[in-house]
């Protein structure tokens, strides 16, 4: 039996009186790459923000690499990372400022090292000299996921990684973290309103919807549940609240 | 599989000094990169040293007691800007990160609160030092009025009130992790409330008797008086010393409680990954 990366057990969040998530459960084997599908508002945000310890959940418990993620946080934190469009990194700090930075937190070794290979594997050689704040988005969008993945890490939590690059490079990026999972045995989970990209990369999806799972399985389970051609039909289904029977029709 | 990166060991547990030593980078490098934002912490220090150096030349003519310790004036405007600084350096540097919109990924990181309190002192003594110095050594050539002939007593005193400058720094940036960056004034506005009451330029005594009580509770109040009573030749006052380091471990105790306590909340309320005006 696989060993789950992450098990989420009757998690809740309220803000007030709005119940953002509601009674979530579910597992990630490890290795796998399992995506985080909904609409906006649908809750994933939240779920991502509370895998990551930035949220404290109302109720539940998650487990993330075998570790209480609510007590004892600060074990897990230097073997995962994440990459999301909320957040950004210093504007004034050159590409290789922030991530010697980082790799200092993580607690690197050959850091120049580190740094030279990530930088020359996501093409961002002639960018370590320039401040983050005046790369294009894309720029910006590899130096994240080079942050991302200074520490190696076993689980990779991406909001949206390829929202900003142009379909070659977004393309590239995708098979880069497939070789990156094959190499290191690495989980991630990925929220992504591209369907295409979930249906390449992911061997598991999620379906969100009012802030519970509304539906999972792998994308062709889902094909085929639903009746569907791809993904994106699937995803309109699920958040218009349609079923496979009713899609027929 | 095969692993291409190896951690140092202590990142895995406990407090790091190496993840102080990385935010603290963080905040040298933009320093560095930066000359305007260095040129403007040494301006106001000796913008203020160079006012009070005119001031303190025309009551030396005019008034008995400023004649009688010559320095008691800019002694003291360079000694409340260790406090002012302190204060801006810690807050200012915790604001930086919400400007940046780097508060999540630190939060993501191994770092932990304490370290990150850590680390912000740091930079406030690094900063109230650079901003701080080509004043005192600018006073030397101009007024003929050197602060390190104080000598030990000055490290006493510079060292009281940038605990003082911390504790606010640190109430300062809970508060803006709680209410946003709209709250970012306070950093200005309560140190200044307190400026009146210190006795930085005035004895104590000279306030209204009910006021005086507040005053005392202060630490600023008992490092200035000791200064006055070092510069009018009365000595060191060691009594004085002991109430500001015990109301300094009672400020700052309750500061670094309030900053953790507000992190934790911000952790129930979602602030750390979005946060902003």
């Amino acid at each position: 039996m696989t060993e789950a990366a992450l098990d989420v057990r009757d998690l809740t969040k309220s803000f007030g009186p709005v119940q953002a998530v509601r009674g979530l459960s579910f597992s990630v084997p490890a290795g796998s790459t399992t995506a985080l599908l909904g609409g906006n508002g649908a809750g994933k945000t939240t779920t991502i923000s509370m895998l990551l310890g930035l949220l404290l959940p109302s109720s539940g418990s998650i487990r993330v690499l075998g570790e209480d993620m609510v007590r004892h946080r600060h074990r897990v934190l230097p073997r995962l990372n994440f990459s999301s469009p909320y957040v950004d990194l210093p504007h004034r700090l050159s590409v290789r400022e922030n991530l010697v930075v980082y790799g200092h937190l993580y607690g690197i070794r050959n850091l120049k090292q580190r740094i030279a290979q990530l930088a020359e594997e996501l093409d961002l050689t002639d960018l370590l000299k320039r401040p983050a704040g005046k790369l294009s988005a894309g720029q910006k969008t590899r130096v994240a996921l080079a942050k991302a993945l200074l520490n190696e890490p076993d689980l990779l939590l991406l909001d949206e990684p390829t929202a900003s690059l142009d379909p070659d490079t977004a393309d590239w990026v995708r098979g880069w973290f497939q070789a990156y999972q094959q190499r290191t045995g690495a989980t991630i989970l990925l929220a992504s309103h591209n369907m295409t990209e979930v249906e390449r990369m992911c061997d598991n999806v999620l379906m969100m919807r009012a802030g519970e799972i509304v539906d999972q399985g792998s994308p062709q389970d889902l094909l085929s549940r639903y009746g569907r051609e791809t993904m994106e039909d699937v995803f309109l289904d699920i958040a218009r609240s349609r079923r496979k029977d009713e899609a027929v029709q | 599989m095969t692993r291409q990166v190896r951690h140092h060991a202590s990142t895995w547990s406990g407090f790091s000094p190496r993840r102080v030593y990385a935010l603290v980078l963080r905040h040298v490098f933009v320093l560095r990169g930066s000359w305007p934002r260095l040129v403007e912490m040494a301006y106001w220090p000796t913008v203020q040293m160079v006012m009070w150096g005119f001031i303190t030349q025309f009551f030396a003519g005019h008034s008995d007691w400023v004649a009688q310790a010559a320095g008691v004036l800019l002694a003291a405007v360079l000694l409340w800007d260790v406090m002012f600084r302190g204060n801006l350096g810690l807050s200012l540097s915790f604001m930086e990160e919400m400007w940046s919109r780097n508060l999540g990924h630190l939060a993501v990181s191994p770092l932990r609160p304490g370290e990150m309190v850590v680390a912000l002192m740091t930079m406030s003594l690094l900063r109230t030092t650079i901003g701080l110095l080509p004043a005192a050594l600018l006073a030397i050539p101009l007024y003929h009025y050197n602060i390190f002939t104080l000598g030990l007593p000055l490290v006493a005193f510079f060292g009281n009130l940038l605990v003082t400058g911390w504790a606010v720094g640190l109430a300062v940036s809970a508060m803006v992790l709680r209410f946003g960056l709209g709250a970012e004034s306070l950093a200005w506005a309560l140190i200044f409330a307190l400026a009146p009451l210190s006795g930085i330029y005035y004895p104590i005594e000279v306030l209204p008797h009910w006021l005086q009580p507040v005053a005392w509770a202060l630490p600023a109040s008992h490092v200035f008086e000791g200064m006055r009573s070092v510069l009018f030749g009365h000595g060191f006052r060691w009594d004085l010393l002991f109430n500001a380091v015990a109301l300094n471990a009672l400020y700052l105790g309750s500061a670094t409680i309030l900053f953790l306590w507000v992190h934790h909340i911000a952790r129930k309320r979602g602030l750390l990954l979005n946060m902003g005006e």
